[in-house]
């Protein structure tokens, strides 16, 4: 009798367990399935009641009209380059200080950290204005020059030094020692040393920094005005504005500029997990 | 003892130069990218600076002026009303759920996924999305409504219910990052403390305020000064949702520097309220660096 309430009350546990979590997850997934569903209706079925959750006839004329109507592919591809060369330059200069910062020990490197860190937190919005008047001036207003560089050699870019020298830090001496005895220059026992053995550091440092200027909003919305030179946010925050409620091609370009990076999360989410879990406490 | 200072001096001149030039196009970004635009903008903040033609000091005039704009104590107001609805409901949910997900149930991993696939996502199409989704007449959320009979209200358009529909699609784009932070941290958790506390008679509640709660509270202060300063600088979901409306019950601060400087070119006055955003920024900063100093910051 005892055991029975037991285990009855146990497995009401779980069930409740499951359910919060059943709950929360649908909230989750519940945008995704309605911004699939809608961008393959027929735009007379956007204010058809009760809701049509599966579109019939399925209109995958939707996706084509966004292609042909914007050029989606050039933001497409305006966003991609722009991240991989941030996440390249950042995981390169912050590999090459934060090594430099946790082995090296050259007159001034503790007060240089120390500077650095503290200005970690500033936010971009501060800085902006000056940042946007000086870009002006040196005419690259309108270029994507500021979207690569002031991540790489700003505040993401110091973020990734000290991710980098945290890991430095902790490795061991040895194999280093036994390079420089060999003759190797700082240089190259960096590069073929220690470099491949920050591995697992690069790939958290890679996935934050890539999300990071993927997802970057603010700066394109500043120093973009060509629409293309625009990248996927900055673009469909736009295209919000012009497509009013044509909300079928709005949701076509949506699923576009998600899908992507949904499927790649899928196929390494444990690294993607961790590597945010790493270095997730910067946002 | 010669010897060895011969051989000391040129390794920490190499050392000195190596260091120096590794360290080198981090500190001159740091420099030219960071240090003078946050000094020239405190200078900017001190002038009246047109977008064409020259500036014009001003002294503390520009900050006068904010403290007697009405429109500045609202937009500050918003902030923090964001705030203090985005933070306890992100820290509580993330850590409900860390806590659900930390037991080893069938099927924990698919749902932890789930709940992380906003991480993944775009904020500006999470946004575009969620605007759909409280669209008044298609949306989602008020075609539920009606199947039940349930005239749903202009979420976004309505001046008490706009800012709760940003802060609830917040919380639903990061609740998934605190969460997995959360769950990094319950498995630090000494597992013989529940094992203890289990042969004492604690019930599960129990166990989680005298055990969970006190073992992650750094984790916990942390995440929550994270969260505040990243909703001080709410603003991709506000462009998107509301655009500040309906009449600026959304604007935030800033949107509202945003607007000032590249919209009505009033780089001056934008400039003083962006310093007032840095010293925000600033001052939970170094509430935070307390707490890890503290708690966490085991540097050598």
């Amino acid at each position: 009798m005892r055991a029975d309430a037991l285990k009855s009350r146990i497995s009401i546990g779980t069930a409740l367990h499951y359910l919060v979590l059943a709950a929360v997850s649908v909230l989750m997934l519940v945008p995704f399935l309605w911004m699939v569903s809608t961008s393959l209706k027929e735009p007379a079925k956007i204010f058809v009641f009760p809701p049509e959750f599966i579109p019939s006839p399925v209109r995958w004329a939707n996706y084509a009209e966004v292609l042909k109507t914007t050029p989606f592919h050039i933001f497409y591809f305006n966003s991609v380059y722009i991240a991989v060369l941030v996440t390249v330059g950042t995981c390169f200069f912050a590999s090459l200080a934060g090594y430099s910062f946790a082995r090296i020990p050259f007159a001034g490197r503790n007060v240089v950290f120390l500077l650095l860190l503290s200005t970690m937190m500033i936010p971009t919005e501060a800085t902006s204005i000056p940042m946007f008047l000086f870009m002006r001036t040196i005419g690259l207003v309108n270029t994507h020059v500021p979207l690569i560089v002031l991540p790489i050699f700003g505040a993401g870019g110091i973020f990734g030094v000290f991710v980098m020298r945290q890991f430095f830090i902790a490795m061991p001496k040895d194999l280093e020692e036994a390079a420089m005895i060999d003759g190797c220059s700082r240089l190259r026992t960096f590069f073929d040393v220690m470099l491949p053995m920050a591995k697992p550091a690069l790939a958290s440092l890679t996935i934050f920094t890539f999300l990071t200027c993927w997802n970057d909003f603010f700066d394109p919305l500043i120093f973009i005005n060509d629409r293309l030179l625009m990248t996927l946010p900055l673009a469909l925050s736009l295209f919000t504005d012009e497509a009013g409620t044509a909300w079928h091609l709005l949701m076509s370009a949506s699923v576009m500029a998600t899908v992507p990076l949904l499927l790649v999360f899928f196929l390494a989410q444990k690294q993607f997990i961790e590597g945010v879990a790493m270095t997730g406490l910067k946002e | 003892m010669a010897a060895t200072s011969l051989r000391k001096r040129p390794l920490a001149r190499e050392a000195n130069i190596t260091g120096w030039l590794f360290v080198a196009p981090m500190v001159l970004g740091f420099l030219v990218l960071l240090i003078a635009p946050l000094v020239t903008a405190f200078y900017m903040s001190l002038t009246d600076w047109p977008l064409l033609g020259d500036a014009k000091f001003v002294g503390f005039d520009n900050y006068r002026a904010i403290a007697a704009d009405a429109a500045f104590w609202k937009v500050l107001g918003n902030t923090f009303y964001f705030a203090a609805g985005l933070v306890p409901l992100n820290i509580v949910l993330a850590l409900l759920l860390a806590v659900l997900l930390a037991k080893p149930l069938r099927g924990m991993g698919l749902f932890r996924t789930a709940i992380f696939v906003p991480v993944m996502t775009s904020l500006i199409v999470w946004s575009i999305v969620w605007k759909y989704m409280f669209a008044t007449d298609s949306g989602f959320i008020n075609q539920i409504l009606q199947l039940f009979g349930v005239q749903g209200p202009a979420w976004l358009y309505d001046a008490k219910l706009a800012m709760p529909a940003v802060i609830v699609t917040s919380v639903l784009k990061n609740v998934g990052l605190n969460m997995v932070l959360f769950i990094a941290a319950l498995q630090q958790v000494p597992g013989h403390l529940y094992e203890a506390a289990r042969i004492d008679g604690a019930g599960r509640t129990t166990q989680f305020f005298r055990i969970t709660v006190p073992m992650i509270t750094p984790t916990i202060f942390l995440t929550v000064i994270m969260t505040v300063i990243g909703s001080m600088k709410v603003f991709g979901q506000i462009f998107v949702m509301t655009q500040g409306g309906p009449g600026g019950a959304t604007k935030v601060l800033v949107y509202y520097i945003w607007e000032k400087a590249f919209k009505l070119f009033e780089f001056g006055y934008a400039s003083a309220l962006a310093y007032i955003l840095f010293f925000i920024i600033l001052a939970f900063t170094l509430i935070q660096w307390q707490l890890r100093k503290r708690w966490v910051f085991h540097e050598s």
